[in-house]
């Protein structure tokens, strides 16, 4: 019995993944260029979701930050395709500079001249300032809503740097990509767009099978204990500090990688990424899609944003109200998100008080488990 | 001091904002003993194994365990020299199986490291299972921690305690809650915990801690009043002043 049961969940799962990967080789050909691009985008957003899913689903960080990291990912990516793409512009360096009179490559932007060092740097750079942060926090034991208040007020810090500083990074205004080149093509063109969606596919699920190889185990049980009480951690010989550090420090960098995508498919990184209201967003997507799932992270980024350009191509001004509303609906009746809600005890909730399924009097292990354990 | 002592306390004081909890509190533990602690409301109890475990830092006083003084070190710290302990409430992971939560507690070297790469060793499976036996959770190792009674709860607690393996169990009013027999089970494990282990036990219950048979330290506000057998301690004057003579609730 239970051995064709298994085979059958193992048949689900397979066709799930033809279907998945089959829709993520045609989609290219499926959809228009236009829409193509809005789906590649939101997958990339769907990566920094995970990473809050990470620190906020499973480790109870409430992070207001994330757009910190997700913009530099994004800074990393444009300061490589600016510098390569400069070779016509006066000095050699990006096109903007004339505009400061700043003659001389700021120092940093150097080493962006490698195609080696700008790939590691996406994700490293994020991952390490995350690590510095969050260390610090941590260590000296700031939890719950100072938490989430200090990383709102480190957002700020970033977002002011960055737009003031027009003789280094172009201030404001940003950096465009989508003029650049890259491969002998210019980012902005339609094949480049097609393979920026293939590359961004194949990192959410990357990314999700790191995730769930993250929290799988005796890790993520840690993560989820130092959730619920964190002191019984502590007494137990494990110190939360370093736990929290690397799971912050990998959810940096999940939002590094992500914020590069996210760059690269919208043609241009600029300090509105660091903005609060984005990532506020960010922790609504994974609310809304189910905290502690990973899977609801993902789905939660790219219907919200899916969502979000329906509407306001419909009704542009409508989108604010809506997604409060859905943020509301999600705090006051679903709890545990969209995905946590289905994967609970929400549906057979719903069917009893329609009164089309029969209520449990005890506990479910006795009643239900009775009937559908024999076929365990 | 003496060389057999795993634990001295000397002359700890610890001040709330001008409120002595503890009052230049002295006490010796040896190896393998079981000491049961008791005291009315305030008389710091739970304060002295906050001391202990460092989760408060003694205004004065020094606290010196196996040789090394635990004044200043972090909880974690202070659990991997082997200290451990129970608390009033079980505190267990409820959203973790019972196993998990087992886990958590015989995983050794508690390093992320180790958590991410390895899985647990045969041995600590075997530990797990040894654990459950004794503590009669066998058949829920895959339940929600949870999903538990509250004496299962606590006993769940209590394997997590002997599952660190600690040199000293600090074990803070393991019967709150539980039925007689649960009690008496309860106490009968504890008993044979020690001598291995040295342990301590905080309770108000009198039943329980005569069961445990075993000298007592009587705290009254924040020091030590009395100590002795159970049979020395009734006869003390002061002690039926301040805790026995009154009724109990």
């Amino acid at each position: 019995m239970s051995f064709s049961k298994i085979k059958f969940d193992k048949k689900i799962v397979l066709s799930f993944w033809i279907i998945l990967i089959a829709l993520i080789i045609a989609a290219p050909t499926i959809l228009p260029v236009f829409r193509l691009n809005l789906l590649g985008r939101y997958l990339s957003l769907s990566i920094v979701a995970l990473g809050v899913d990470l620190i906020w689903g499973y480790t109870g960080l409430l992070s207001l930050g994330q757009g910190i990291f997700f913009a530099l990912g994004g800074y990393c990516a444009a300061m490589y395709l600016q510098i390569t793409s400069s070779s016509e512009f006066p000095n050699n360096i990006p096109e903007f500079f004339a505009l400061y009179g700043v003659e001389k490559l700021p120092f940093f932007w150097e080493p962006f001249r490698s195609p080696v060092f700008t790939f590691f740097a996406i994700w490293i750079i994020p991952a390490l300032v995350a690590g510095l942060i969050g260390f610090l926090v941590f260590r000296n034991r700031i939890k719950g809503v100072y938490f989430s208040i200090l990383t709102q007020a480190s957002l700020l810090v970033f977002f002011n740097f960055f737009n003031g500083q027009q003789k280094l990074i172009n201030g404001t205004n940003g950096l465009k990509t989508d003029v650049t080149q890259l491969f002998g093509q210019m980012v902005g063109s339609e094949s480049m767009q097609r393979l920026f969606f293939w590359v961004t596919a194949t990192l959410v699920i990357a990314s999700w099978f790191f995730a769930k190889w993250v929290v799988k185990g005796r890790f993520g049980n840690i993560l989820i204990g130092i959730r619920d009480d964190e002191p019984r951690v502590r007494f137990t010989g494990y110190n939360p500090v370093i736990f929290k550090t690397i799971i912050f420090s990998i959810a940096g960098g999940l939002a590094g990688i992500s914020g590069a995508l996210y760059t690269v498919q919208s043609g241009i990184v600029s300090p509105q990424f660091m903005t609060v209201p984005f990532s506020i967003e960010m922790v609504i997507w994974v609310a809304v899609g189910g905290r502690g799932t990973l899977l609801g992270a993902i789905l939660g980024a790219v219907f919200i944003n899916y969502a979000k350009s329906l509407v306001s191509e419909a009704l542009p001004a409508s989108w604010m109200f809506i997604q409060g509303g859905l943020f509301i609906l999600v705090v006051t009746a679903l709890p545990e998100g969209v995905l946590g809600w289905l994967q609970g005890d929400g549906p057979r909730n719903l069917l009893q008080r329609f009164g089309l399924k029969r209520k449990i009097e005890t506990y479910p292990s006795l009643e239900i488990n009775k009937k559908e354990g024999n076929n365990e | 001091m003496n060389n057999k002592d795993l634990l001295n306390l000397v002359d700890i004081t610890v001040s709330f904002e001008g409120f002595l909890a503890l009052n230049k509190l002295n006490l010796n533990l040896k190896k393998g003993e079981l000491r049961a602690v008791i005291g009315p409301n305030g008389a710091g109890k739970t304060t002295f194994l906050d001391v202990i475990t460092g989760k408060v830092k003694p205004t004065k006083g020094e606290v010196i365990f196996k040789g090394k003084s635990l004044v200043g070190r972090k909880e974690h710290k202070i659990a991997r020299l082997g200290v451990g302990r129970k608390f009033q409430s079980p505190r267990i992971f409820e959203n973790l199986t019972v196993k998990e939560n087992l886990e958590i507690s015989v995983t050794t070297p508690k390093s992320p490291l180790n958590l991410i790469n390895k899985s647990i060793k045969d041995e600590q499976l075997n530990e797990i299972e040894r654990l459950l036996k004794i503590v009669n959770l066998t058949k829920k190792v895959d339940s929600k921690a949870g999903s538990l009674s509250h004496g299962q709860k606590q006993w769940l607690e209590i394997a997590m305690l002997v599952g660190q393996k600690p040199d000293l169990m600090l074990v803070d009013e393991p019967v709150a809650g539980l039925t007689d027999e649960e009690t008496d089970l309860t106490a009968d494990l504890l008993k044979s915990l020690s001598g291995e282990n040295t342990v301590v036990v905080i309770d108000h219950d009198m039943e329980f801690i005569r069961r445990l048979d075993s000298n007592v330290s009587v705290l009254n506000q924040g020091t030590v009043l009395c100590e002795g057998t159970m049979e020395t301690i009734q006869k003390d004057k002061k002690v039926i002043d301040v805790y026995l003579g009154r009724p109990e609730d």
